[in-house]
């Protein structure tokens, strides 16, 4: 079993997330070129967050075109493991493995914070070691992270349970207040309907460490490691 | 030589490139009689210019102590580097941007950053965290002190902040660095002169140090990152002058920057210096590929010759005199190993970036610019850098024009609440927490942010696969140092250097960024020196090497100049981050305790030091009388034991008693947990004001378990500071009393909010709710 953390071109946030996997998850992992088709038998795909090809166009918009992104889509259509954060959630919208579209915050700025995080479905691969309900602490730093979809797209991620995280208060409350970015719904991730991709805008790698202000980040890592043993 | 540009080199011209007749007599003797090309003079003028040049400051700049055992390199390189142990060292320096900024604050800003990052990447070292300390005019219509500036200047000052916080932000956000806060203070002087120092750090291990020297006769000279333009061309120049309404026009020689092409230039130079190619490095900054090229010439004592036809360029026609001036961000000059070429260009390649051999190294000490072939500028390395001229600029004291007592109209009655001028204070730009800035940078980016801004003291990182941490801290008082520049550049030094300590780290080395006004003025150059000579004694007296910096001179619009401001960096040691100390009380019931090393003044003296504190201008309106006394010897120990105790864990929380003075210091301790206090002062028979408000220097509010107050008490008393047990941390309310009687009462969540929210409604900008406890 092994990690797989794509570097772009402005990708800032490879190096976190490749330390997160080795050194916290102490699981191996390597680095993937964006101009390579091979994944290198990996398990589990790591889209990381950053500036990928400095995203002056719509963010995502040029990554999507890039060779390991065509052999990612491959991987996820077999029902290989993705993790889109961030810069990554909004590349795997404009590759179409999930959908909607991540719009300028409403506050117009970028927003680097912890913000609360509820918990809305704990049973799929990166969040089975949580509690549905239960509240993480991860910060956000994006942007564009203001996730919308159209009326139909949300009632089937509503349907089918695909909207694993939302903005919420320390206590749980899916408040306007919350919400950082204007985001649908207060929607912080989601995922595919093999809930084998997911993106979130929360940067899970910065919690993951006491030293860093917290752990939370860390239950989706754990609960990933813990799906790929079991396979 | 053969010159193929026929030009007359009139008086204007000479005028219009800011030299002196006496400058271009000697560019003539540099030149052995001869004069010199267009593109010659555009060549001096720019290297000869105050910004590159130092020849006002070089003189005094001399006396400022930059060695210590743990400086691995000193002033004249890009950046200065310290020893920080388990074969790290660490590069960092702070440099200006503030004429770009006022022109353009988006692009000045964010190019700003760009290039003191490339200063630090040059050297080997990954950059690891940026600071940054800005100066802008008043933002509110309240704001008192002196002099007076028009209402119409707000909006203006809106827009400049607005824009220089979005151009940092995008810069450093795009290029992965956190950005560690700093400082955002507002002066009525800075309206037509804001300034932008910005600070960056970098990683790097000892043995891997690059250095900005050229060597070997014959090897290629490499030109990467982006193509030349005719952007920022005399941008040098441009910030070696005051500003006057023709400044607007300056707008083209403002560089624009590109985060994207910067994150790739970094990550190609950094996989090119680990192939061993790589013999000497230098970015082009201020002026550009001239000072790139001359620098490395000079340093490594060898000659470069570059030829235009080969420099990478995106706009057609021009001409030498352009392309060695322009100011084009993210490129840099590199120097590699004949035969070994190749391997340098691979990586750019896997880059996507340009890389183009432009010339090659030679033994004759000049710089020689080929066009076509044929010599355009050809002139000894020496005559531009050593021989540049050096002004011993005439010195004049001068007082501010102030009053230096108490003015008679403002008395102090008998104590009342004063839980209202607290609010206010709290609330008033210089001190309301500053979330709106730095919310907008990525503090948390490369996982290694252990104290994020906006928590009061210091920045901390830690070093990956180390114990270590590295602490780090902007300070500089513009106003103590306009009421006395030698005692105000102490401060700065002092209170930077203790807000390390405050985080339990050993202050280690700095970096200055001395903004004045016009040299040519002997008043201000008196100001100049007297800051540095403040600076010298404090940096000696705390240990503090200055292992370099930058000098920003003509900070004046329209005649008008800004208070002199030194502002210092200091980077600290923490031997294991996990002992870091943070501002923050941690639950009720603990002990408050002041530790303090400055001795309480006679009544005349606390008068008159009163009148330079946040108080008097905010709530007094009024500016008078001097900075706060400040003992050295006393501030080193301070900062030892505060190191000894952080160690020792004796301590919850530490945070460094400064603008607002001592109450406004305890309710910021109270904010992140939400706790309050019960304080007991005494007034020793000075109005109450001076006591809650007052900023005396040399004082730390710590907090502990109250099992550990003899233990510090003992401490401090034998190392002869004092240590007073004032009070203890409460669950909500804040309650202090002075000889008994009740000053202060409120709930420490209501003053948190007038604090974080102060600056958001100031600009008139939507205000968040504090979701996070």
């Amino acid at each position: 079993m092994k990690f797989g953390v794509i570097i772009f071109p402005g990708s800032n946030c490879d190096h976190d997330a490749y330390w997160t996997i080795q050194q916290v998850a102490k699981q191996p992992v390597t680095f993937l070129w964006h101009e390579s088709h091979d994944l290198e038998n990996c398990d589990a795909i790591i889209v990381p967050g950053g500036f990928a090809y400095g995203d002056y166009l719509r963010t995502g918009a040029i990554a999507r075109f890039s060779p390991v992104m065509e052999a990612v889509g491959k991987f996820a259509v077999g029902g290989g493991l993705v993790l889109g954060i961030c810069n990554g959630f909004q590349i795997l919208c404009e590759s179409g493995l999930l959908p909607g579209a991540l719009m300028r915050n409403v506050g117009l700025k970028y927003v680097c914070k912890p913000v609360h995080v509820r918990v809305e479905n704990a049973d799929t691969p990166f969040t089975n070691v949580c509690r549905e309900g239960e509240v993480l602490t991860i910060p956000i730093g994006h942007m564009e992270g203001n996730y919308f979809c159209d009326e139909a797209t949300l009632h089937e991620l509503r349907r089918e349970q695909r909207i694993v995280f939302r903005y919420a208060t320390s206590s749980g409350d899916i408040a306007p207040d919350a919400n950082p970015n204007g985001s649908l719904d207060n929607i912080a991730g989601i995922c595919n309907q093999g809930r084998n991709v997911l993106g979130m805008m929360p940067h899970p790698e910065r919690y993951s460490e006491p030293e860093l202000g917290g752990t939370d980040g860390f239950r989706i890592f754990q609960s990933l490691v813990g799906v790929m043993v079991e396979r | 030589m053969t010159t193929v540009q026929i030009s007359l080199i009139t008086p204007e011209l000479i005028r219009e490139h800011g030299l002196t007749p006496e400058e271009y007599e000697k560019i003539k003797q540099l030149l052995c009689g001869r004069e010199p090309t267009i593109t010659e003079l555009g060549i001096f003028s720019v290297m000869w210019s105050e910004h590159c040049s130092y020849k006002s400051s070089r003189v005094h700049l001399k006396r400022l102590p930059t060695r210590s055992r743990r400086v691995v390199q000193g002033p004249g390189e890009n950046a200065g580097i310290i020893d920080i142990g388990d074969g790290w060292a660490c590069a960092f320096k702070i440099e200006s941007h503030n004429h770009p900024s006022f022109i353009e604050p988006f692009q000045g800003a964010a190019t700003g950053v760009g290039g003191i990052l490339r200063d630090i990447f040059t050297m080997g070292a990954r950059p690891v965290a940026v600071m940054d300390s800005l100066r802008f005019g008043p933002i509110t219509r309240s704001m008192g002190g002196t002099p007076a500036t028009s209402t119409l200047d707000i909006p203006k000052n809106h827009s400049l902040l607005e824009g220089v916080v979005s151009g940092i932000a995008s810069y450093g956000n795009c290029f992965g660095v956190p950005n560690l806060g700093g400082e955002t203070k507002f002066e009525p002087c800075y309206s037509g002169n804001p300034l932008v120092n910005a600070f960056a750090l970098g990683l790097v291990r000892k043995d891997q140090i690059f250095y900005a020297r050229a060597a070997g006769e014959g090897n290629p000279v490499i030109y990467v990152g982006a193509k030349t333009g005719r952007d920022g061309i005399h941008g040098a120049t441009m910030a070696s002058e005051e500003f006057s309404e023709a400044s607007e026009a300056k707008r083209p020689n403002v560089q624009v920057g590109d985060p994207f092409l910067e994150k790739l230039l970094l990550e190609a130079c950094l996989e090119a210096m680990q192939s061993g190619a790589v013999i000497g490095i230098q970015d082009m900054g201020a002026a550009g590929l001239t000072c790139s090229t001359c620098e490395m010439g000079a340093r490594g004592h060898v000659g470069i010759e570059i030829e235009m036809d080969r420099v990478p360029q995106r706009e057609t026609g021009m001409s030498p005199y352009e392309i060695m001036l322009s100011e084009s961000q993210e490129r840099m000059l590199l120097v590699a190993q004949k035969g070994r070429e190749h391997e340098v260009f691979r990586v750019f390649e896997k880059w996507g970036l340009d890389a183009v051999e432009v010339g090659r190294v030679t033994n004759d000490g000049k710089m020689r610019v080929l066009e076509h072939g044929a010599v355009v500028a050809e002139i000894p390395n020496e005559a531009l850098t050593d021989d540049a001229p050096v002004y011993k600029r005439p010195l004049k004291r001068w007082e501010p024009p102030v009053p230096r007592e108490m003015p008679a109209y403002i008395r102090f009655g008998e104590a009342g609440d004063l839980t209202g001028h607290l609010r206010r204070l709290l609330a008033s730009p210089n001190i309301c927490g500053k979330r709106w800035i730095w919310q907008q940078y990525d503090h948390m980016v490369q996982t290694n942010t252990v104290e994020a801004p906006g928590t009061g003291n210091a920045g901390v990182i830690r070093i990956k696969g180390s114990q270590r941490g590295l602490a780090m801290a902007l300070d500089g008082n513009g106003r103590w140092c306009y009421l006395d520049p030698r005692l105000g550049a102490m401060h700065a030094v002092a209170e930077a250097a203790r807000n390390v300590a405050c985080a339990g780290a050993t202050p280690a080395g700095a970096t200055n960024c001395l903004n004045f006004g016009n040299p040519e003025k002997p008043q201000i150059m008196w100001q100049f020196s007297q800051v540095i000579d403040g600076m010298t004694r404090a940096c000696e007296e705390l240990e503090i090497p200055i292992t370099g910096g930058n000098v920003s001179f003509y900070n004046e619009t329209l005649g008008e100049g800004i208070y002199p401001t030194p502002v210092l960096a200091v980077v600290g040691i923490l031997d294991d981050v996990h002992k870091a100390l943070r501002p923050d009380f941690i639950e009720p019931g603990r002990a408050i305790v002041l530790l303090c090393g400055s001795e309480p003044g006679d009544a005349t003296d606390a008068e008159a030091e009163f009148g330079s504190s946040e108080y008097a201008k905010e709530i007094l309106g009024a500016l008078w009388g001097y900075p706060p006394d400040l003992d050295l010897e006393k501030e080193a120990v301070l900062q030892k034991i505060l190191i000894d105790m952080a160690q020792a864990g004796l301590l919850d929380s530490a945070h460094d008693c400064s603008e607002g003075g001592l109450v406004v210091t305890l309710a910021e301790c109270g904010f992140a947990r939400g706790l309050g206090m019960n304080i007991e002062l005494s007034s020793q028979d000075l109005p109450a004001e001076f006591i809650l408000f007052g900023e005396d220097a040399s004082r730390v509010v710590v907090s502990c378990d109250p099992s550990n107050l003899p233990r510090i008490q003992e401490e401090a008393v034998k190392y002869g500071l004092s240590a007073d047990s004032i009070g203890e941390t409460a669950s909500e309310r804040v309650e202090i009393r002075l000889n008994g009687r009740l000053v202060v009462s409120a709930e420490i969540g209501k003053l948190r909010d007038e604090y974080e929210c102060a600056l958001e409604k100031a600009l008139w900008a939507d205000v968040e709710t504090v979701t996070i406890a």
